[in-house]
């Protein structure tokens, strides 16, 4: 028997919540299928994440294409359908994904397992990103390369902890819900061994009874704790190193592995910054929102220098 | 002696010819292990311009991986009892921007290390420095070579505190001693070869 899994017509961090519930009850080998019939829009996030669940499946599921020819045609530019292919059965109409087409598109869905992928990841987005963030999004040029830096960051928590492949997209649209700008946004998604698992492996791990994915998360993304800190001290800087760049551009970076979701919120979201008790879901699910820069904001906050450079 | 090390063609001749950013830990490590097999070819004492003026993207992960590395394993060599003449070498970094300091930065301080770069042409301090270090460093800079008694006058400092703490400066590799006292290790300046 197959249980069909609904796709939420508009599919981002926050919704994908409901395709995690209907999942999580699931054993890996049952077959289902994934109905994105309905669908009408995605975020990177959300896209990511889908085929970050097919990863989780036993069974080759099966995916229903969404049946407005315009998100299936948006969904194919992301480069959706090319990576579903492997994962799914698909069924519908599948628009064939012309290259180049979408400027809201800044790095298409792109599956990273190994250090080439980052290199490969980093150094495609670079003109474009800085033809974005500057130019569209008001940033100041110095942006560029401290999004480049994050990109590289969140794309090695995949090769060095997932323990498999998972997949990045970097994409701007206007964030109407929260913010009435545009945004840019990362998403990386795997379905691997997620960070309190991958905590768990450090050979200097102890936790006590309040230990589970929230505690973990915590660590990682608020103390910067890595696996590979004993012995290694100066391991853990990635994730410091994307929560300094979202400080600076007033972004927001939010954090989903096993039951618990962490979201370090800045003022213009309404966000929970912990969430414990959520349906299971493995892996890692990192999401990194830009917000575009009006006259009249505040500049970059202030680097926090702990010394002078001179 | 004083030698200069292009990380960029050290980075395409060590791992890719292809890349041109330094990111990820295998590509910062390989790109270590380079650069530390040209400095046991050199004789000591050496000074070795890191020129970082043709690479685009550092990431956090590489910046560990290629300047705090590079600089404990001297700093380790030079806290030894009696530390060997074969380790007396010293770095000197130059050509880094802005969005480079950011990841260097914040290695240092991760592990409370310090270096000398090349900022606008005049060396400097980056990373963990107390202000009793940095007055020290500055007035070697600027009066260098000078040995601990001149400082301890020049600075109102009891003698034994400057001695400790050039000492200090020295074991971290950021001030050398030279036969006519201590002084800032300058790099070659200019060079985009």
């Amino acid at each position: 028997m197959t249980t069909v899994i609904n796709v939420p017509p508009s599919l981002d961090e926050q919704t994908f919540e409901h395709v995690v519930e209907q999942l999580a009850p699931l054993a890996p080998d049952q077959k289902v299928l994934f109905d994105a019939r309905h669908a009408r829009w995605a975020s990177p996030f959300g896209l990511t994440a889908l085929l970050a669940a097919a990863q989780t499946r036993a069974t080759r599921p099966d995916f229903t294409v969404p049946e407005h020819p315009d998100t299936a045609s948006y969904w194919a530019r992301t480069g959706f359908f090319r990576h579903a292919a492997d994962l799914f059965d698909l069924h519908g109409h599948v628009p064939r994904q012309r290259e180049g087409h979408d400027s809201d598109v800044l790095l298409e869905i792109t599956s990273v397992s190994q250090s080439d992928d980052v290199h490969a990841v980093v150094g495609r987005i670079q003109q474009k990103a800085a033809e974005i963030l500057h130019g569209q999004l008001h940033l100041e040029t110095a942006a560029t390369m401290g999004f480049g830096m994050t990109l590289s960051e969140a794309c090695q928590n995949i090769v060095e902890h997932a323990g498999c492949g998972g997949w990045v997209a970097v994409q701007t649209y206007t964030f109407r819900r929260r913010l009435g700008r545009r945004v840019v946004v990362i998403a990386v998604c795997d379905a691997g061994v997620g960070f309190r698992k991958s905590l768990e492996s450090s050979p200097g791990h102890r936790h006590d009874d309040r230990w589970g994915d929230g505690r973990a998360l915590e660590s990682a993304v608020v103390h910067a704790v890595s696996r590979f800190r004993h012995g290694d001290a100066g391991r853990g800087q990635g994730l410091a190193g994307i929560r300094r760049f979202i400080a600076r551009w007033d972004g927001k970076l939010s954090v989903r592995s096993g039951t618990a979701r962490i979201a370090l919120v800045p003022t213009w979201d309404e966000d929970e910054p912990m969430r414990e008790g959520l349906a299971a879901f493995p892996g890692a699910q990192v999401q990194i929102m830009i917000p575009e820069r009006l006259p009249g904001d505040p500049g970059p906050a202030a680097r926090a220098r702990g010394t002078e450079r001179r | 002696m004083t030698h200069h090390i292009d990380v960029s063609t050290v980075l395409r001749g060590a791992v890719c010819e292809l890349y041109s950013n330094l990111v990820t830990r295998p590509t910062g490590a390989a790109v270590r292990g380079a650069i530390e097999a040209l400095l046991a070819e050199r004789n000591p004492p050496t000074i070795t311009t890191i020129d970082f003026s043709r690479v685009n993207l550092l990431d956090f992960s590489c910046a560990d991986e290629i300047v705090a590395k590079l600089l404990l394993r001297h700093v380790e060599a030079a806290h030894a009892a009696d530390p060997a003449p074969a380790d007396d070498h010293y770095v000197y970094f130059r050509g880094m921007r802005d969005d480079h300091l950011d990841a260097v930065e914040a290695v240092l301080e991760r592990r409370a290390l310090a270096l000398v770069w090349d900022f606008d042409g005049v060396p400097s301090l980056l990373g963990s420095v107390d202000p009793d270090e940095r007055r020290h460093w500055e007035f070697v800079r600027v009066g260098g070579p000078v040995w601990a008694p001149h400082v301890a006058r020049a600075l109102d400092s009891p003698v034994e505190r400057s001695t400790h703490v050039l000492d200090r400066l020295w074991r971290r590799r950021l001030v050398m001693r030279s036969a006519e006292g201590f002084l800032v290790p300058r790099g070659i300046s200019g060079v985009a070869a």
